[in-house]
């Protein structure tokens, strides 16, 4: 039996389904993340989970017992919420304990693991400010530290690092990750941000209109895309014309049709001299990415993308006719969208 | 933010004279020392200050006034609050239309409200009651409050009261620890607001009001009708100097333009 | 959401204005009733008010008899003065309020406005001061060798005094509007061209033409049940509708007649404004939507 479990839990708001049907099974200790464009139902789960949203149909079972219906005080969940929801009139010191005040914890105690848990994100020396005097991410580190404080059974973020600056998500992604690593807590993420996804989770979910479309480990999500959608999502995806050749190998077609549709991702493209290599063409765009360079190839097959590491060495200029390779073994067939996109 | 002309400035400048050269000029005629109404030329006297408090009759308006307005707050308030909760969180079939009443006071006429509250009074016999005057206030003050705390409540963050619940906090746990200091800006201010409107409503008062309960705006009323001497002069620098300290407090808990012209 | 959860809500939402909705029911759509139905009861003046005798007499008398024709038009005419004064006064200052720098326009926003929040009577004592037959303005007028003027009492003190309290009422839905405005629409206009003037009358003005309307609205509304203003600056024979009433309800003590006049002041106003709201909203809602 999962630690977490979602059984064909669904939500519907009139006549538009929220969330389909959806069945996912947690394990105790597991970092997932609910990946998806805006409006495909993840944040409303994770809200189901949390129960400020009424379950319409289905089951949340948290370790064997029965939550779906059951008041969010008394789920004792913890939930950062993507606005951090601090309680401006409070301290953080205060913020921090609130929920252990709730539960009548004593003051020695609470003391302690209020001290304990800002230590852990870091934040000890701000016990005695207010929310205002905060930075971004120190408030984000407040909510967390809120969360965590009351030992909850799971840790349910929403959209924790989007209202972040770039940099700074990338620093916070990794001391998420490093705390839950050191506390061992079950976590439930939403993300609309695939890279965030695919750098800290166990395992990602993917949803489209209120349904799970694949369920994967970052790097088999990322290298075994199920759907055009989800190819183009998490990752960058060329899409190309395939069948399959006398010995059922997948190839790509040349001459542009073909059965099959492939998704080829850009790192996996060599360029070659003209006249090498599978496929023929001639750069059209180039842009720089720091430790990338993105060209634009334009072929008998529409425009490619291929990505080709910055080793120091000048990139190829626009105008130049190049050659394409590829492994293809790396060619991925991709099934049709079953939901619309 | 592009400057003003000259033409500009001098229109603004007139425009504030205007609005304030009534209340100056009472200021100054209250400190006259002389019988009739004039500006004090020669010194500044406060006969007529203790004037006014020598005359019983504007000293019990005043208590009047100062006890009706503060029990009229007090009581909106107690009514408002849980009405703008109910309109700003919950969902039910009526809610616009129980909005709009509760805010409809402020467009009828306060002329209209006095006389259709004196025939009811009369018909039940409580004509002169000070309760009843002071109800009757209360429905006339309700919407300011009522504005001031939907405006707090509608700016509310509701995760915070979520997060609160998902940290095991009951219903009045939640209003007294979360939800109230929260919105305690509203409602603070909407108290003063009231008082300020209670102390100096005129129109229903007059309507509404017996010898025995006459507020001081009331009083001052017929007294002007009556005689205009610097006596009045000092009454109305007097209220305007409790006036501007409400406003003072006013300002300090809510923001005086954010009251008078909503969130900048 | 389940229908339990509907009910509990509905329910809870209820509970907390019951309150609110008692005092409002007993005070004010009770009374509001009451006075409609008082309206139509038999007056006498040596029996008083009939409660069960019904007669259109109030009615009537108040179409047929010229004295309640003409306090009524002169009320009107007071009102849309007032109203179009506090416009061209009005929205020219909430505009200039508009481009002022803090913490000026700060400053000078209180200013303006703060005396709404001072008593209605203490600010016409403050006129009758300045426009006295010994008022201020008497006085400097004799200062620079000009002869005293009649300005207490006359339609022009009732006029000056009821713009200088409605006009915040007209400032602030003005404000409010200019507020929602994109000052880069008005930086575009400039760039493409266009004058200040021009700018101002093709630009700003249609934007805030729903608070002007809003304005006009609101002071028309006060300024036509304004009491206590025509009561200290108007004497005796300058009557408005709100003189009208004070007189038949406190001194003639025919409360149906006083009902009779408060129904029909309360039905124009909302009929002018019924219908000058819909002659603006067809000419903007095309623009504004």
């Amino acid at each position: 039996m999962a630690f977490v479990q979602l059984e064909g839990l669904g939500k519907r708001y009139g006549e538009i389904d929220a969330v389909v049907a959806t069945n996912l099974s947690v394990e105790k200790g597991e970092f997932v993340s609910l990946l998806g464009p805006s409006g495909c139902g993840k944040t409303t789960t994770l809200q189901m989970i949390a129960g400020f949203v009424e379950v319409t149909s289905g089951r949340i079972v948290l370790d064997g017992r029965d939550i779906t219906h059951a008041k969010p005080a008394s789920r004792g969940l913890g939930v950062v919420f993507q606005s951090y929801a601090l309680f401006p009139h409070m301290t953080v010191k205060d913020n921090v304990a609130f929920g252990l005040r709730m539960r009548k914890v004593a003051n020695t105690e609470l003391q302690l693991r209020v001290d304990r848990v800002l230590k852990l994100v870091r934040l000890n020396q701000h016990a005695e400010r207010y929310p205002r005097e905060l930075s971004g991410g120190q408030r984000q580190r407040v909510a967390l530290a809120r969360a965590l404080v009351i030992e909850p059974p799971v840790l349910l973020l929403d959209e924790p690092l989007s209202n972040l600056d770039a940099n700074l998500r990338e620093e916070m992604q990794f001391e998420i990750r490093r705390i839950q690593r050191e506390v061992g807590i079950t976590t439930l993420m939403v993300t609309h941000d695939q890279s965030e996804a695919l750098s800290i989770s166990d395992r990602v979910v993917v949803m489209q209109a209120g349904r799970i479309t694949q369920i994967d480990a970052p790097y088999t999500l990322y290298e075994h895309p199920r759907t055009e959608f989800i190819s183009g999502f998490v990752g960058k995806a060329n899409l190309l014309p395939g069948e399959r050749d006398g010995a059922g190998v997948v190839q790509v077609c040349n001459r542009g049709d073909g059965e099959l549709t492939l998704s080829l991702r850009p790192e996996k493209i060599d360029l070659r001299e003209k006249g090498q290599g599978r496929l023929q063409g001639q750069i059209v765009s180039r842009f720089f990415l720091g430790s990338q360079w993105l060209y634009g190839v334009s072929t008998a097959l529409g425009e490619l993308c291929v990505v080709r590491r910055n080793d120091g060495s000048a990139p190829m200029n626009e105008g130049t006719p190049v050659g394409l390779d590829w492994d293809a073994a790396l060619l991925r067939v991709l099934s049709v969208d079953e939901v619309p996109a | 933010m592009s400057k003003n002309g000259p033409f500009a400035l001098l229109f603004h400048a007139l425009v504030v004279l205007f609005m304030l050269a009534p209340l100056v000029v009472v200021c100054l005629v209250a400190f006259t020392p002389e019988n009739t109404l004039s500006l004090p030329t020669t010194e500044f006297s406060l006969r007529w200050f203790r004037a006014v408090f020598e005359r019983a009759d504007f000293v019990d308006a005043f208590y009047n006034s100062l006890i009706l307005a503060f029990s009229a707050a007090t009581l909106a308030t107690l009514i408002a609050v849980p009405a703008a909760l109910a309109i700003t969180r919950f969902e039910f079939p009526g809610r616009d239309f129980l909005n709009g009443l509760f805010l409809s006071p402020i467009i009828i006429p306060h002329l209209v409200l006095g006389v259709a509250l004196l025939r009811l009074f009369a018909l039940m016999g409580v004509n002169g009651s000070f309760a009843w005057l002071i109800f009757a206030h209360v429905l006339v003050i309700t919407p300011y409050v009522l504005r001031l705390v939907l405006a707090s409540a509608i700016g509310l963050d509701r995760s915070a009261e979520h997060a609160a619940q998902s940290l095991g906090a009951g219903r009045f746990t939640l209003f007294r620890q979360i939800t109230l200091p929260m919105i305690l800006p509203g409602v603070a201010g909407g108290w003063l607001l009231a008082f300020i409107n209670s102390f100096d409503e005129v129109t229903l008062s007059i309507f509404v009001t017996s010898p025995a309960t006459q507020t001081l705006p009331v009083r001052m009323y017929v007294y002007a009708t009556e005689s205009i001497d610097p006596m009045m002069a000092a009454v109305s620098a007097l209220v305007i100097a409790l006036t501007a300290l409400t406003m003072i407090l006013l300002d300090r808990v809510y923001g005086l333009d954010r009251v008078l012209v909503g969130k900048q | 959401m389940s229908t339990l959860t509907a009910i509990r809500q509905g329910r809870q939402g209820y509970w907390l204005s019951t309150p609110a909705l008692a005092l409002y029911l007993g005070l004010l759509v009770i009374p509001l009733l009451l006075t409609l139905v008082l309206s139509f009861n038999v007056f006498d003046y040596s029996s008083g008010i009939d409660g069960d005798a019904y007669t259109l007499d109030h009615y009537s008398s108040l179409l047929g008899d010229p004295y309640f024709y003409e306090i009524f038009l002169r009320t009107f005419w007071i009102s849309a003065l007032t109203t179009l004064l506090c416009v061209v006064i009005g929205v020219p200052e909430a505009y200039i309020l508009s481009r002022m720098g803090a913490p000026w326009r700060s400053i000078f926003l209180i200013l303006i406005l703060t005396p709404l929040l001072i008593s209605v009577v203490v600010r016409a004592f403050g006129w009758s001061l300045l426009l006295g037959a010994d008022g201020l303005v008497n006085q400097t007028l004799q200062a620079f060798g000009g002869s005293p003027m009649k300005l207490l009492y006359t339609p022009f003190a009732v006029v000056i005094a009821l713009v200088h309290v409605m006009l915040p009422f007209m400032i602030i839905p003005v404000w409010t509007s200019l507020q929602k405005l994109d000052p880069a629409a008005e930086q575009a206009a400039l760039s493409l061209g266009a004058s200040q003037l021009t700018v101002i009358r093709k630009v700003v003005l249609p934007q805030i033409m729903p608070g002007v309307l809003s304005g006009t609205l609101i002071v028309f509304g006060l300024a036509a049940s304004s009491f206590a203003i025509p009561g200290l600056l108007g004497g005796r024979r300058l009557k408005m509708v709100a003189t009208l009433i004070y007189d038949q309800y406190l001194s003639e003590l025919n409360w149906p007649m006083g009902a009779a006049i408060a129904v029909a002041l309360l039905l124009l106003n909302l009929l002018i404004m019924l219908s000058w709201n819909r002659m603006i909203e067809g000419r903007y809602k095309k623009s504004l939507g």
